[in-house]
């Protein structure tokens, strides 16, 4: 037998190989891009035709609904997708099929990155399009483009993260789908998505408070409402510095769950 | 913990034996508890490299268990193992690319095709065999294109075959790779399987079926209740290359038996003593169905 050894495939063309391979998972898979990427988007087209009030400042309901619309776009994106996906990998086989190769475990979060940021970017850029196309909104400008930025990849990393702990609490993505699905609709309800959140009951804000989606929304909304509306917050404004702090938080926690509770495969088959 | 001591099991590796780091598997005093039950209960083992060794037992006998232990599937509660050298508890990315693994459950499903599959996983190993060979030598070219649940189970499963070598693997699992086979499937399967042999990997196979067993191992051990029974060759399982003769014939109406070393000898005395043809003459001797299902229903 010859002992010269190959070495081993390097991070990086392995990573390249798991990215290809979660966008043609994603994207050939008819109801995951109709449940993550066309939902927000016939939310926005139907509530658009629908809901019409006026917010002051000349803001319209879509103007307002864009920043909330586009939280849920990167929250399913990143939290319902992880969840239901990959529990769906770990009761079917794949994720144990996997770690008996010699595939880097890294390569294998790197590539749900990579399919997380494609997803939510589609869906940014459809709902944008939607909105500038359709309703006529206001893009942002200036600094509000880099506040866009932060705001959308630090919500989309802590709810990935969050969405991969789930997926480990779940039995399959079937059972995962029947959790995740209704606690993202009430979140939305109460975060401020749908309705403005000064009408939401202040005990259904401090509620939404303690979960990702609100601060995404909240963050959003500074970068499409005009400074004005500020004021209709509860707190008076947007509490940027919150926002990172609570999405940085969630990131952190998500994390350790992450670390601490994902397995390669189901539950007793270890 | 109440393993009693291993008592000497035919053919197998005694348990004081060292461990042998030139085996392709080397096992000692295997325990797997699962609640206060002892699935796998003392098993001791030494697979050589370049064999196909067959575990077969009865289902829950703790076929799976062992093996996903070997594989770097599941934790060990006692005893020692080494895989190709090395610890599979332990085992890293450089021992996972000698090793190919086909789970009892198959590789999951996908919205990949078989070929984009087989690429993927290629890419994992340091030196993979060539895709397109790998599904020809598994007789799916005609469905490299095809995504997997379009397969019938058969494809199917030499798909998850196809995904266990093309790493080239030198030492391949496979977990009851033809359940649910059709006959003719399972034939073209065993002459993959032979091929495979003819490249020199060693493997680890287990199953159910005995002619399964019978045709493709070179060694067979018979697990049960999560002990090894024997280790033989096929046609010496459980005595059977020794065990006697039964001569069967009709005489005054009944229907005789006898069991003898020597039939050539009996059936030339039988035909002495009838005028023209014995009368149902029959010789047999136990099958590898017969000893196998003695050696499970021992009880305990």
């Amino acid at each position: 037998m010859t002992t010269v050894e190959r070495p081993l495939p390097s991070l990086f063309s392995v990573v390249r190989t798991r990215a290809g391979v979660e966008l043609k998972e994603f994207f050939r898979q008819r109801e995951s891009v109709v449940f993550t990427l066309f939902f927000p988007v016939i939310l926005l087209l139907a509530l658009g035709a629908i809901l019409d009030y006026d917010l002051g400042s000349g803001v319209d309901f879509p103007q307002y609904f864009m920043a909330g619309i586009i939280a849920v776009g990167i929250f399913g994106a990143s939290l319902q997708n992880m969840a239901i996906h990959i529990a769906g990998e770990r009761s079917d086989g794949t994720l144990k099929s996997l770690s008996g190769t010699p595939m880097p475990k890294s390569a294998y979060f790197i590539g749900k990155v990579v399919q997380v940021l494609a997803v939510a970017v589609a869906t940014i850029v459809i709902l944008l399009l939607i909105g500038v196309f359709v309703y006529g909104i206001t893009l942002p400008s200036g600094r509000d483009w880099l506040t866009f930025a932060w705001v959308a990849a630090l919500g989309a990393a802590a709810c990935t993260l969050l969405g991969i702990t789930v997926s480990t609490l779940a039995r399959n993505s079937r059972s995962a789908s029947a959790t995740v699905t209704p606690i993202a609709l009430v979140l939305e309800f109460i975060s401020g998505v749908f309705l403005p959140f000064d009408q939401v009951p202040t005990w259904l804000q401090t509620i939404a408070s303690l979960f990702p989606l609100k601060w995404m929304a909240q963050g959003l909304r500074s970068v499409f409402l005009p400074d004005e509306l500020a004021l209709r917050e509860p707190a008076g404004s947007f509490e940027l510095g919150r926002v990172a702090l609570v999405l940085g938080l969630w990131c952190v926690v998500g994390l350790v769950l992450c670390v601490r509770t994902f397995r390669w495969q189901e539950r007793g088959e270890d | 913990m109440t393993r009693t001591p291993a008592a000497t099991v035919p053919g197998a590796v005694h348990p004081s034996t060292p461990l042998d780091p030139d085996a392709a598997i080397s096992v000692r005093g295997l325990v797997r508890r699962y609640g206060d039950r002892n699935a796998v209960d003392g098993v001791d083992l030494d697979i050589r490299r370049g064999e196909i060794f067959a575990l077969l037992g009865p289902n829950g006998a703790g076929k799976t268990t062992t093996v996903e232990i070997l594989e770097g599937h599941r934790r060990r509660d006692g005893g020692e193992v080494r895989v190709l050298g090395v610890d599979p508890a332990t085992g890293d990315r450089r021992w996972k690319s000698d090793i190919g693994i086909v789970l009892q459950s198959g590789a999951g499903d996908s919205q990949l095709s078989c070929l984009e599959l087989l690429r993927a996983q290629a890419a994992y190993f340091p030196d993979p065999r060539d895709p397109a060979e790998v599904l020809d030598l598994v007789g799916l070219t005609e469905k490299a294109g095809a995504r997997g649940r379009t397969l019938s189970g058969g494809q199917r499963r030499r798909l998850d075959v196809a995904l266990g070598i093309v790493g080239r693997p030198r030492l391949l699992f496979l977990d009851e790779p033809t359940t649910g086979f059709d006959p003719e499937a399972r034939r073209q399967f065993w002459s993959l399987i032979r091929s495979l042999r003819e490249l020199g990997t060693t493997m680890l196979l287990t199953t159910h079926y005995l002619d399964e067993a019978e045709e493709l191992a070179d060694r067979v051990g018979v697990i049960t209740r999560g002990r090894l029974v024997e280790v033989a060759v096929p046609a010496e399982l459980g005595g059977r290359g020794t065990a006697p003769a039964v001569v069967h014939w009709t005489e005054d109406g009944a229907r005789r038996s006898a069991e003898t070393a020597t039939p050539t000898a009996f059936v030339a005395e039988l035909a002495a003593r009838f005028p023209g043809e014995v009368p149902d003459l029959a010789v047999a001797r136990p099958t590898l169905e017969d000893v196998y299902l003695r050696m499970i229903g021992e009880p305990e």
